[in-house]
C-alpha cells in the first residue's frame, strides 16, 4: 500500500507561497468532522506583506493592455481546466457535497473566469461616455482600475465565489488581497497553484486563509487598501469593515449575482478629460 | 518686476441692481410644500460677507423639524412621485429649469449678496449651470432604463442633501436634479452661511406646482445635517464639503442601509509643462486657484511648474494678478469677492501663515481691501516644498502654491503625492504629452489647456479621499438608482 503525499496549504504572497510570518495554522475539517489539512492562519503581518505585493503589481497590471488582461484570464480558465480532478476533489471533501455537484461548480467557476476575460475590452465602452458639454471642448469619460481591492470570498459554493470575487476586480486591471473562506480554504490555495502558473504578474493576486473575523479590522484599517467586495462577510462584520474603512473612504461593495459587469465597475473610478477644440 | 509698469486700468463703478431681490425679514422652513415656522421658534441670521449686514433671519431646524420633513418626503415618495409616469416626472424638472433662467438676475443677485461672490460668476456660471443641470436631468426621466443602470432601474427613495456655501444653488441643483428625475425625494439641508437661494428656490418648486414634499428644504447647522445623516427615514445620503465630515458620515451610516455620495475636498495640482502656451496656462492658473475666490473643492491650488520655465511663469503670474480687480462683489467689474465668512478667513489666515513660518515666500499685489467684510488678497507662496502644510491641507481660498518638477514622472509623483483625488490641470502644447499625463493623474477631472469647467453632461467626482461616486451626466444617475431588470 501506498502512502499517500498530502499538500501543505500554505499563503500565496507576491507569487510566492510562504507560511505564516506568525507560524500560525488553524485545523480544517471535512463534512463529517475528519481531519483535512492545517492551512496557514494568516496575521496582520502576512496581510501588509500582501498589501505591499499588491501595490507593487498594480502599475504593471492595470498598465497592461485590456488584450493581454484578457488572454491571462481566460489562461487561468484553461490551467484550472486541466486541474478540475483536484478542484472537485477538494469541494467533495470540504463543502460534503456529491462529486456530480462539485464538477458543476467547477465547470461554472472556470466558465466565470472566461466570463470575465471577455469583459477586460469591453467595459470602457459600456462604462465610458463621451459627454456632449455645451461649449469648445472634447470631453470624455473613461473608467480606471481602483488600486489594491481586498475580497472577502463567501462560503458555499467556495470555489464559484472565490472566482466570482476575483475575477471581475482584476479583469480591469485592480490587483488583489483575496481572504479565503475560513470554512472552506483548501480551493483557494490550488486556485492559487492555477494563478500562478497563468503568466499572472505576481503580487496581481495574492491570497490569504484564516480568520475573517481577526483580518476584517486590519483590512478596514489599512490605508494602502482602496476597495473591498464584502460579499462573504455577515452584518456585524460588515459594518466594523465599513467604519474602519472610512478612514481612506474604501469602496466597499457586496454582491449576490456571479455574472455582472457592475462587479467590474464597482471597483473602478471615473475619469474625465477636458481640453479645448480650435485651431 | 517692477509693479507700477503695470498699468491700473480705473474703472467706473457698475453695480448690480438690488431692487430685484426681495428678501424677507424672516423665513420658515419649507416643509411639504408650505413654509412654517420651526416648531422650537429658533431663528439664526444670514449675512453679506462683503459688508456683513444682516440679511434675514431663517429658521433653525431641530430634530422635530427634520422628523417632519424627512415624513413629508417619505409620503411624497410613496403616494406621489414614484407612481408618477416618468415622462411627467420630467416635466416639472423642465419647469424648473425653465423658471430658473427667467428669474435668473434675481437669483444671482441674491446669491452674490448671501455668498460674496462677484456678480460675474453668479450671473454667468452658478445660475445658467444650475438651470442647465436641471434641463439635462429633466430628460433622463423617461430614459433610465438606457443609464446602464438595468432595464428597470429603482429610485433609492428619501434622499437626504447636504451642500455647501461655496455654489450654493448650483449644488443645490446638483443634488435635486438628479434626485428627482431618477424618482427620489429630498430633504436639502444648504449651508449654514449661504440659505438665501435654497429658499427662493423653494418658490421657485411652487410656482413649478411640484407636488407638495417632493423637496423639503431645511435650514440649520451642522447638528441640523447630523440629524438628517442619522434618521431612520433616510435612504441616501448626498453630501458636499469637507473629507472630514465625509468620512464622518461614512462611519455614521456604517451600520445602516444607507448609501452615500460624497463630494468632498480636493488639492489639485495644476501642472505647466515648458513647452505650454504660457500666457494661456497663466490665464488657466488664475482661473484654476482664484475663480470663486479659491472657494472651490477642485481648485488648482498646486501649481507644478517645469524649473526651466518657472520665472517667466511667476513673473507673468504676478503681473496678472496685480490686474485681479478686488471689491464690492455687485461691482460687473470685479474679479475676486468677499470671503464667505469670518471663520473661512480664520482658516485661510491660519494655514497660509504656516506658510510663512514654513520658510515659503509669499507675494500678494499691493491691493486695497475694504474695510467691512472677509477679505483675503490673492496670494501666491513660492519655494513650497511637498511636506509644507499649504502644499497639503486644503486651504480653500484664494492662495496658490507654487512648486516645480524637472521631468514629466517627478510631475506625476507629486501631483499625486496627496491623500486627495478631485481634479488637476495639465498645459502643454504636445497632444501625446498630455494624454500620458492625464492617464497617470490619479483624479476624477483633468482639465488640459483649460480649467475649472463644469457641465451638466460631465461627470464630476473624486478618486481616493476626495469622495464617493459621480454627479452629473450619465454617470451621476448611478448614485440615485437601484439596478434592476
Amino acid at each position: 500500500m501506498r502512502i499517500d503525499v498530502k499538500k501543505t496549504y500554505k499563503l500565496f504572497i507576491n507569487g510566492q507561497f510562504p507560511r505564516s510570518e506568525s507560524g500560525r495554522v488553524y485545523e480544517v475539517k471535512d463534512s463529517k468532522g475528519k481531519f483535512l489539512a492545517n492551512p496557514a492562519q494568516g496575521s496582520r503581518k502576512d496581510l501588509r506583506e500582501c498589501v505591499v505585493a499588491a501595490r507593487g503589481a498594480f502599475s504593471g497590471w492595470s498598465g497592461a493592455t485590456a488584450f493581454n488582461r484578457g488572454q491571462i484570464l481566460y489562461r487561468v480558465a484553461e490551467i484550472m481546466e486541466g486541474r478540475s480532478e483536484q478542484f472537485v476533489a477538494e469541494l467533495v471533501a470540504q463543502e460534503g457535497i456529491s462529486a456530480s455537484a462539485a464538477k458543476l461548480q467547477v465547470a461554472k467557476a472556470i466558465d466565470t473566469w472566461v466570463w470575465y476575460a471577455g469583459w477586460t475590452d469591453k467595459i470602457s465602452s459600456i462604462s465610458g461616455a463621451t459627454n456632449p458639454v455645451a461649449g469648445p471642448y472634447y470631453n470624455f469619460t473613461i473608467p480606471e482600475a481602483l488600486g489594491v481591492v481586498a475580497v472577502f470570498a463567501d462560503g458555499k459554493p467556495s470555489l464559484l465565489n472565490m472566482v466570482a470575487g476575483l475575477a471581475p476586480v482584476i479583469a480591469s486591471g485592480n490587483t488583489a488581497i483575496l481572504i479565503a473562506s475560513e470554512k472552506y480554504p483548501l480551493s483557494a490555495i490550488t486556485l492559487a497553484e492555477a494563478l500562478a502558473t497563468s503568466d499572472l504578474p505576481a503580487g496581481v493576486v495574492n491570497i490569504l486563509t484564516g480568520k475573517a473575523g481577526e483580518l476584517v479590522s486590519w483590512v478596514g484599517a489599512h490605508m494602502d487598501i482602496d476597495g473591498v467586495d464584502a460579499s462573504g462577510l455577515g452584518k456585524k462584520q460588515l459594518t466594523e469593515l465599513k467604519v474602519a474603512g472610512a478612514e481612506n473612504l474604501k469602496r466597499i461593495h457586496s454582491f449576490n449575482e456571479i455574472n455582472s459587469p457592475l462587479r467590474i465597475t464597482s471597483f473602478m473610478e471615473s475619469k474625465t478629460v477636458w481640453h479645448p477644440i480650435g485651431v | 518686476m517692477n509693479e507700477r509698469q503695470v498699468s491700473k486700468f480705473e474703472y467706473a463703478p457698475a453695480p448690480e441692481s438690488t431692487s430685484i431681490v426681495n428678501i424677507k425679514s424672516e423665513y420658515g422652513l419649507f416643509i411639504n410644500g408650505k413654509f412654517i415656522a420651526p416648531k422650537a421658534g429658533k431663528r439664526f441670521v444670514t449675512i453679506n460677507p462683503a459688508t456683513e449686514e444682516v440679511l434675514s433671519k431663517v429658521a433653525y431646524a431641530d430634530l422635530a423639524d427634520v422628523n417632519l420633513a424627512v415624513n413629508a418626503a417619505r409620503s411624497a415618495f410613496t403616494k406621489t412621485w414614484s407612481k408618477m409616469p416618468p415622462a411627467e416626472r420630467g416635466k416639472y424638472l423642465f419647469r424648473i429649469a425653465r423658471i430658473l433662467q427667467e428669474r435668473a438676475r434675481e437669483f444671482a443677485v441674491l446669491e452674490t449678496l448671501d455668498n460674496g461672490k462677484p456678480i460675474r460668476e453668479s450671473r454667468d456660471t452658478d445660475i445658467p449651470l444650475a438651470a442647465a443641470h436641471f434641463f439635462y436631468h429633466a430628460g433622463w426621466a423617461d430614459k433610465l432604463s438606457h443609464a446602464g443602470m438595468g432595464a428597470n432601474p429603482k429610485p433609492i427613495g428619501v434622499v437626504g442633501q447636504i451642500i455647501p456655501w461655496n455654489f450654493p444653488l448650483l449644488m443645490l441643483a446638483w443634488k435635486i436634479a438628479p434626485a428627482l428625475a431618477t424618482g427620489n425625494t429630498v430633504v436639502l439641508k444648504p449651508a449654514e452661511t449661504t440659505p438665501l437661494t435654497a429658499l427662493l428656490f423653494a418658490e421657485v418648486c411652487q410656482q413649478a406646482g411640484l407636488p407638495a414634499g417632493v423637496v423639503n428644504i431645511i435650514t440649520g447647522d451642522g447638528v441640523t445635517g447630523s440629524h438628517l445623516v442619522n434618521h431612520p427615514g433616510i435612504d441616501k445620503i448626498a453630501f458636499t464639503g469637507s473629507t472630514g465630515v465625509g468620512k464622518a458620515i461614512a462611519r455614521a451610516i456604517a451600520d445602516t442601509n444607507k448609501s452615500a455620495t460624497l463630494e468632498l475636498g480636493g488639492k489639485a495640482a495644476n501642472i505647466v509643462f515648458e513647452d505650454a502656451a504660457i500666457d494661456e496656462a497663466v490665464e488657466g492658473i488664475v482661473n484654476g486657484i482664484f475663480f470663486n475666490q479659491g472657494h472651490v473643492c477642485c481648485a488648482g491650488s498646486r501649481l507644478l511648474v517645469q524649473e526651466n520655465v518657472q520665472d517667466e511663469v511667476i513673473e507673468k503670474l504676478k503681473r496678472r494678478m496685480s490686474l485681479i480687480r478686488i471689491g464690492n462683489p455687485l461691482d460687473k467689474n470685479t474679479d475676486l469677492g468677499a470671503i464667505n465668512s469670518a471663520a473661512q478667513l480664520a482658516r485661510i489666515r491660519e494655514i497660509s501663515d504656516s506658510g510663512d513660518l514654513e520658510g515659503a515666500e509669499r507675494w500678494s499685489p499691493e491691493c486695497e481691501l475694504p474695510k467691512a467684510g472677509f477679505w483675503y488678497p490673492p496670494t501666491i507662496f513660492t519655494g513650497v516644498s511637498q511636506s509644507h502644510r499649504i502644499a497639503r491641507d486644503e486651504i480653500f481660498g484664494p492662495v496658490l502654491s507654487v512648486l516645480t518638477f524637472r521631468t514629466p514622472q517627478e510631475a506625476i509623483e507629486k501631483a499625486n503625492n496627496t491623500p486627495y483625488g478631485l481634479s488637476a490641470g495639465v498645459w502643454s502644447d504636445k497632444g501625446s504629452r498630455i494624454l500620458w499625463t492625464a492617464q497617470r493623474l490619479r483624479a476624477g477631472v483633468i482639465w488640459t489647456n483649460t480649467f475649472n469647467k463644469f457641465d451638466a453632461t460631465s461627470p464630476f467626482g473624486g478618486y481616493k479621499e476626495s469622495g464617493w461616486g459621480r454627479e452629473g451626466g450619465r454617470h451621476g444617475l448611478a448614485g440615485y438608482l437601484k439596478a434592476g431588470n
